[in-house]
């Protein structure tokens, strides 16, 4: 079936380009690090879904609450002992070298990701691991300059952190986390989510071969009353949450009187906002990374389309002609644009949503590619004719799911961007500078994105307003989560 | 011999001084334990009107300039100095302090007031960021205020107590609901009748006396409050409006033990009631103008 030009009779059927699984070298069973090794944990075996496929991939022993206790406790032996003894310009070492081998790693994590997650290759391999990497390049520079944020000469850490990560982006989520926590001089331990906990345990062999000292990082398996019973452990000095606004609740409520620093990352319902003098192709683009970038399980993603009226028959033509062309499909695929759903568990809850849209009588659109008859996939889905009172119009969908909403003016714009509980992500697309700015200015929301979408970096500050959270990660902001900033002066 | 006229102490919100709408009020003692005044007893309505005066007030004094901000802030100052003599006797009067101290105390409000009015237009310079991202954006990160926050003034220090969690969270350009010490709220209303001539925009204080146990829960489930100054409650309160709190994700801002108001403030007060706005904005080659975003 290969293309010929001789023959003239060539073959426009599409031709798969799969990554070889073999590089992922995912390993029968995988075990939780504690204290510096890998142990059996206490608790009942977990078994990780392939999503892409539908089928286990692995098995993962986690940890009961005796092996959190274990865990906590060497991180404390771990901070009161050699990590509190070490220079910043050491501890920035060890991170430089954590930087190192995710690098040196990065085809095999960039394969078990996808494998894990079930978002594309090109994905995992252009963005999460690269970034996982930047992020512990980055943080490995603050560890000895510290001085300079601001907290005065010598800003104290906290102490032990407790970090719980949600399963859309496994490995670059751990990196959020442990990358400023070490370079503040803090220890962790830190619990991947239930559906994709093998490339943190991949990262603790990184960390293990990287000689950082037994206890500095912990990395514990398991479900959800796994990360209840961390987050509420007594020897915890922070904690930090990324995932579900619901579940930050309880975290909050949980930590209410207990005086430990708290900085949680919650859900959004980002507001992409196009005005009628907006370059259209980029647009387009702009929107479509918005909404389909890791199928849309991105608490940040650009879920509510705002399109100004003149344009918004163009556009959605458009959009409509562009996304019909993404390809979805297997993950490993090096052609895949969109992948599979993380987890049954999210194909049910984008379903039950999509489902209210429709009921709600807002008019579905959804991309004529072929599903694969394994896994779980959605197809990439838009509405229009959305009101501000239809459930797709207000929660958050985690998935592919685009809702159109249309507005005149720029107040209308502000007041429909605006009218929201969350506050992460938001952006404009206008060709007039001083109208990006000042909607920039205006817009309730921690990270704006003037005429572009989904941009990451580890120096730029990231987090959310109102019910997205609290705390920042990434740039001098985010260091400040896991220092102690109290400089308030109290009667002894 | 003329009898004197007792002043009638009332809430201060929205810019006016109203009676709490329940009709309630109970006796303020001075600090030999004699009868000094009636005050307002706040109630669950007075607190959401005072909300709702507040996210109006947030409104125009967000949007302030930093430089008006800065120079209302100084006003404050220069009417709190100009009432200096009043506040001293109604220290004296209303907590038995002796006359240096009561004119220490008023010294160091009108102080921090102008310590607070110099910071409006350093919050961005000292707390926001140039970002050098790995691609073509200029790449910012600045404070803008968080919203309404509701404040429990501490209870040891009658007016720099007061000023020194107010001052902050509006230096930051958010408004506030303030509680003031239950026993003390002549204080705290005659510093509203400061504030009500200072060419603060109204709603951007608010001051309710009463008893915080009663009002401050009703704040802390509130879903137009954005954060809470927990300093004035105690371990128990403090844990019950941080549980209620965390239903709409407040910030919520307890200090780590009895504030010394006497020393330099630091900057944790500005700091909790800040959020980071990180804003991306591509740059590019000038060449590609025409049609091109980038």
């Amino acid at each position: 079936m290969s293309p010929s030009t001789e023959s003239g009779s060539i073959d426009w059927e599409y031709a798969p380009a799969p990554e070889s699984e073999a590089i992922g070298r995912v390993k029968d069973r995988y075990l939780p690090f504690i204290d510096g090794k890998f142990i059996e944990g206490g608790g009942d075996d977990l078994v990780t879904i392939n999503p892409g496929r539908g089928e286990p991939l692995s098995t993962v022993s986690t940890v009961d609450e005796a092996d959190l206790d274990t865990a906590v406790r060497a991180a404390r032996r771990a901070y009161e002992g050699p990590w509190s003894k070490l220079s910043g310009a050491e501890r920035g070492k060890y991170l430089f070298r954590i930087a190192r081998g995710i690098a040196e790693r990065s085809r095999e994590l960039a394969v078990l990701e996808s494998l894990d997650n079930g978002k594309p290759i090109k994905e995992t391999r252009d963005f999460d691991v690269p970034t996982a990497a930047q992020h512990f390049f980055y943080h490995a520079g603050w560890a000895d300059k510290l001085g300079h944020l601001g907290y005065g000469p010598d800003p104290r850490p906290l102490g032990v952190a407790g970090q719980v990560i949600p399963w859309n982006f496994p490995l670059l989520m751990a990196a959020w986390k442990i990358g400023p926590a070490l370079a503040a001089g803090n220890t962790v331990v830190i619990k991947p989510a239930e559906t994709t906990p093998l490339s943190a345990l991949v990262l603790a062999e990184i960390i293990a071969d990287a000689d950082l000292p037994p206890g500095v990082v912990n990395v514990v398996t398991g479900a959800g009353d796994i990360g209840a019973a961390l987050v509420g452990h007594p020897g915890l000095d922070k904690v930090a949450f990324t995932g579900s606004t619901a579940v930050g609740k309880q975290i909050q409520q949980t930590l209410a009187g207990t005086g430990r620093k708290l900085t949680l990352e919650l859900g959004g319902k980002g507001a992409n906002i196009v005005f009628a003098d907006a370059a259209i192709d980029q647009a387009v683009e702009g929107i479509v990374n918005g909404i389909f970038f890791n199928s849309g399980q991105v608490c940040c993603a650009g879920s509510r389309l705002l399109v100004q009226e003149p344009i918004a028959e163009e556009l959605i033509t458009r959009l409509i002609e562009r996304t019909e062309t993404l390809r979805v499909g297997d993950p490993l695929d090096k052609n895949t644009d969109v992948g599979a759903i993380n987890s049954r568990a999210q194909w049910n809850k984008i379903t039950e949503l999509t489902q209210a849209g429709i009921d709600e009588g807002a008019q579905v659109w959804r991309s004529s590619c072929p599903l694969p008859d394994k896994g779980f996939f959605v197809s990439p889905t838009i509405f229009t004719g959305a009101t501000q009172t239809m459930r797709i119009a207000r929660e958050e969908i985690f998935g592919p799911v685009l809702s159109v909403i249309t507005f005149r003016t720029p107040e209308e714009a502000l007041a429909k961007a605006n009218n929201s509980p969350y506050g992460l992500s938001a952006g404009v697309w206008t060709e007039k500078g001083s109208r990006a700015m000042a909607m920039a200015a205006r817009l309730q929301a921690g990270v704006i994105w003037d005429n572009t979408w989904n941009k990451f970096d580890p120096a730029s500050p990231f987090g959310g307003y109102q019910e997205s959270g609290f705390g920042r990660e990434g740039g001098p902001a985010g260091l400040a989560a896991y220092l102690d900033t109290d400089d308030e002066a109290v009667i002894k | 011999m003329s009898i004197a006229v007792a002043k009638t102490y009332k809430l201060y919100v929205g810019g006016a001084f109203p009676r709490s709408e329940s009709g309630r009020t109970y006796q303020v003692t001075d600090a030999g334990g004699s009868f000094m005044a009636n005050a307002v007893q706040a109630s669950r309505k007075d607190a959401r009107d005072a909300v709702v005066a507040a996210r109006k007030g947030f409104g125009s004094w967000s949007k302030a300039t930093p430089y008006n901000r800065g120079q209302v802030i100084y006003r404050i100052a220069e009417m709190l100095q100009s009432r200096q003599p009043e506040f001293v006797e109604l220290l004296i009067t209303s907590r038995g302090v002796d006359r240096s101290e009561a004119a220490a105390e008023t010294e160091a409000a009108i102080d921090r007031l102008v310590h607070y009015a110099g910071w409006t237009d350093k919050l961005t310079a000292v707390f926001g960021s140039a970002n050098p991202v790995s691609a073509p954006y200029f790449n910012y990160s600045a404070p803008e205020p968080t919203g309404v926050v509701a404040i429990i003034a501490p209870t040891d220090a009658p007016l720099l107590g007061l000023v020194s969690v107010i001052a902050p969270v509006i230096t930051g350009g958010n408004a506030c609901v303030v509680i003031a010490a239950e026993a003390d709220p002549c204080v705290a209303i005659t510093f509203g009748e400061v504030l009500a001539t200072s060419d603060m925009p109204a709603g951007v204080v608010n001051i309710l006396t009463g008893s915080a146990t009663e009002i401050a829960p009703h704040l802390a489930a509130h879903a137009d409050v954005n954060a809470m100054d927990l300093t004035g409650a105690d371990d128990e309160l403090a844990r019950q409006l941080e549980v209620a709190a965390a239903g709409t994700v407040k910030r919520v801002h307890r200090p780590k033990g009895r504030p010394d108001f006497r020393a330099a403030p630091g900057t944790i007060r500005l700091r909790s009631f800040l959020e980071i706005k990180t804003v991306w904005h591509p740059t590019g080659a000038p060449s590609l103008a025409g049609g091109s975003s980038y």
